[in-house]
């Protein structure tokens, strides 16, 4: 097991702790809340991701090999998701980034969240971090 | 309770979520009941064949069903002759027929298209692509803060460069009713044609198109209890007749050579290809439903649920109404503290509550309010005080999680 995959597994437990609906929205609000403050220069519109509805900002850096995310959104249930694709990913390196599949979100019974109908601008940031991800291993195999 | 209207639209006896479900999202689209569902599956059971050219009893009967839903039509909104009845996909589809057949024929540059800033996308886009094809320029009638037009404003506004003007009749995101008949005064003093976007309007309200003295008016079937995929563009006949045709192929012709095609007479000049039979059948039948229950009736019902919530409503701390015109019918917009709409609405969705959350496809006058969205909430004439209650239980415990 991996770390993603790890950490995917400690989202699983904790919300295998609840069996209504509504617990487990109370958790990902709480996590919405919980979300570190993004720094209010990437809180810019060349950082928006447009989601129609609710809007996500999402900044990476690489940093020894690792790719450090940081966002944010204006919506306090796609804060919580966003809250937990960080937790997922960040500190990843670029090839974990993109070798992750993220089935852990419909396991937890969350999966309408990246409905591409739901226009919340998540699976307009999991690609957007994945595209990070790209870039980031493109630079670093140009220089060793 | 309107037990006996409710009865007649099977969906609201389903559960979302294993909760009840309220629908709430009427200005979007509205449910359909038994008698247009069983029209659809009538007609392809019965009759279905392609229409106007077949000389065998199937066509027969298929035109004649499709012909006389014209003439209902025209009759439900008192055009003067079924030759100004053009069937379209919906409201969308009769904006762009417009803006692109008018738009070749009198648009060019010094010219101007008034619409306005509570418009929805559908009734800017078509004329935004009609000025970049001919040169001519997009004007906008202000919006005030109550959501109502800056009439006021109009006057300065119409001139001799004025080609058309383009205006909602019911605004989809704020409910606004607009002075329309003033509207169309106005611009007639000028020789100006006015086209409303009757896509809120004609659910709720009796609409009459010789008393409004309108060129165009566009609809669609599906926000009138009628199937998707059909609607109307009413246009004056002589003011048709000297559009260009909108789309070229079969129907919509006279004689074809390769040298030259001739086109066909109203309506047909504007039906290219083999309409949208089974559709425009069903819709017939919504048009009965409507006529059936009454005009009067879902005005007053609709009426008392809007009084109803917005009374309930205010009892509530935090509530910010958006739009607060005199005039309003159809819908509620509003906002809950700093909470997110989609926040909102996706908690309600768990209820069971369908609202609707967001832009409403009208981004220019929510930029105008300083916001991204709203909460609507749109009633139609099966909607029940018990369902009000529903939702703002929901609401309640949506602004509780939320907090």
């Amino acid at each position: 097991m991996n770390t993603i995959q790890q950490k995917e597994q400690e989202i699983r437990e904790e919300f295998g702790l609840f069996d209504d609906w509504m617990d487990k929205y109370n958790h990902l609000i709480e996590m919405g809340k919980d979300l570190p403050m993004i720094d209010e220069k990437y809180r810019q519109k060349q950082y928006l991701i447009s989601g129609c509805q609710a809007q996500v900002w999402l900044h990476a850096r690489l940093e020894e090999g690792k790719v450090l995310f940081t966002a944010d959104s204006d919506a306090l249930i796609t804060k919580g998701i966003v809250h937990m694709l960080i937790r997922i990913l960040s500190g990843e390196t670029p090839q974990a980034i993109l070798d992750a599949d993220l089935t852990f979100l419909d396991e937890i019974g969350l999966k309408e969240h990246l409905s591409p109908t739901r226009a919340n601008g998540l699976v307009s940031m999991i690609k957007q971090m994945k595209l990070y991800a790209l870039a980031f291993q493109a630079k670093q195999n140009k220089t060793p | 309770m309107n037990r006996e209207i409710r009865d007649q639209f099977p969906i609201l006896g389903r559960e979302v979520n294993k909760r009840p479900l309220v629908y709430f999202d009427n200005a979007a689209t509205t449910q359909k009941p038994e008698r247009v569902i069983a029209s659809l599956g009538h007609y392809y059971r019965s009759m279905n064949s392609n229409i106007h050219r077949g000389v065998h009893a199937l066509s027969q009967e298929a035109t004649e069903a499709y012909e006389g839903v014209r003439k209902q039509v025209a009759q439900f909104i008192n055009a003067s002759s079924h030759r100004e009845i053009i069937f379209t996909r919906g409201t969308t589809e009769s904006i762009n027929l417009v803006a692109s057949s008018f738009g070749k024929k009198f648009l060019a540059p010094g010219k101007e298209v008034l619409i306005s800033a509570m418009e929805h996308h559908s009734n800017i886009v078509p004329w935004q692509m009609a000025c970049e094809a001919s040169g001519a320029q997009l004007k906008v009638i202000p919006v005030n803060d109550r959501g109502e037009l800056m009439l006021e404003k109009l006057p300065s506004l119409l001139s001799p460069k004025t080609a058309i003007v383009a205006v909602t009749h019911i605004s989809n995101a704020l409910g606004t009713v607009n002075p329309v008949k003033e509207i169309i005064a106005m611009a007639q003093q000028h020789h100006i044609p006015v086209l409303l976007d009757g896509a809120q309007a004609i659910p709720h309200m009796e609409v009459d198109v010789q008393a409004l003295g309108v060129d165009f008016y566009c609809f669609s079937s599906h926000k009138m209890y009628g199937p998707m995929g059909i609607g109307v563009l009413y246009g004056r006949e002589g003011l048709l007749d000297q559009l260009p045709p909108y789309q070229g192929g079969g129907e919509m012709i006279e004689k074809v050579s390769f040298e030259h095609t001739s086109y066909n007479e109203l309506p047909f000049r504007f039906e290219a290809g083999t309409p949208n039979v089974g559709d425009a059948i069903a819709f017939g039948e919504a048009m009965y439903f409507i006529l059936e229950t009454g005009y009067q009736k879902i005005a007053a019902h609709e009426k008392h649920l809007i009084e109803y919530t917005e009374e309930k409503l205010r009892q509530r701390e935090g509530i910010r109404f958006v739009g607060s015109a005199k005039e309003r019918a159809g819908v509620i917009s509003f906002l809950v503290n700093n909470i997110h709409p989609y926040d909102i609405g996706m908690i309600m969705d768990k209820f069971g509550i369908a609202v609707r959350t967001g832009n409403h496809c009208a981004q220019p006058l929510m930029d105008q309010y300083g916001i991204t969205g709203t909460i609507r909430i749109s009633f139609a004439v099966y909607n029940t005080t018990e369902e009000v209650d529903q939702a703002l239980k929901a609401l309640d415990k949506a602004i509780d999680m939320l907090r």
